[in-house]
């Protein structure tokens, strides 16, 4: 299930709402994003996250997609959240159920991984004294890159 | 044609989202692109640098090489940020 939105949400709430009455399900795996109080050395007070609604679904869902033809998942659940968000604030969860930990493991580090560089969304932050567009990292391409099918880890 | 423009594309293209009618020799991304930096403003600053420029067209991921129609909605942003 995808799910964007601009209000906060319950991380016990989503994962019983996600295991109730399925008891294939053996284990959840779930991650959620945070925003910081600091890039770099700049602190930050705030952050605004801008989307793309006509495909921001559309991108998650096929994101999500890839993750269940690739491991045997009961369930998995995208949420994102954005507009205005301050330091401690979850951005995004990531969660998903399988009946053995291997596979949600592996699958929701891969959707948090596939989503960072394919979702469309864009974050400006907010020092106190300017707004900044972050920028895209290497190291993310590099994390999408590691899924591959049919290359090694690079 | 509608474009819409994301982050620091749409703020220095000066506009969100608007619609077009280019000329019939524009065929594909790149050559929508080229005619809109023509139009000067902050357009040729906002694609100064192709390599930073992502597109979908009709919310769809493409290259600069894919085909454009007049009944498209193509999307011009920078490097995704999210998660």
């Amino acid at each position: 299930m995808i799910r964007v939105q601009r209000e906060k949400f319950d991380l016990g709430a989503e994962v019983a709402r996600m295991t109730e009455g399925n008891h294939g399900i053996g284990g959840v795996c779930a991650f959620v994003g945070l925003v910081r109080d600091v890039a770099g050395d700049q602190p930050v007070a705030a952050m605004t996250l801008e989307h793309y609604p006509a495909m921001t679904e559309k991108a998650l869902a096929a994101i999500e997609a890839e993750a269940r033809g690739r491991w045997p998942l009961e369930d998995s659940l995208i949420i994102h959240r954005y507009g205005r968000l301050e330091p401690g604030d979850a951005i995004v969860l990531v969660a998903v159920a399988s009946a053995h930990r291997q596979a949600a493991f592996e699958a929701c580090q891969f959707l948090i991984d596939w989503l960072k560089t394919k979702a469309p969304f864009w974050k400006r932050e907010d020092t106190g004294d300017e707004t900044r567009w972050v920028e895209a990292r290497a190291s993310d391409d590099h994390a999408t890159r590691r899924w591959r099918r049919g290359k090694a880890a690079e | 044609m509608k474009i819409v423009y994301f982050a620091w594309m749409r703020e220095k293209a000066g506009v969100g989202e608007e619609e077009v009618t280019p000329p019939p020799e524009v065929k594909d991304v790149r050559g929508l692109i080229d005619w809109l930096k023509g139009r000067g403003g902050g357009y040729a600053e906002a694609f100064a640098d192709l390599s930073v420029v992502r597109v979908a067209v009709n919310q769809e991921y493409v290259t600069l090489d894919h085909p454009v129609a007049e009944e498209d909605e193509v999307a011009l942003f920078p490097p995704v940020t999210g998660g």
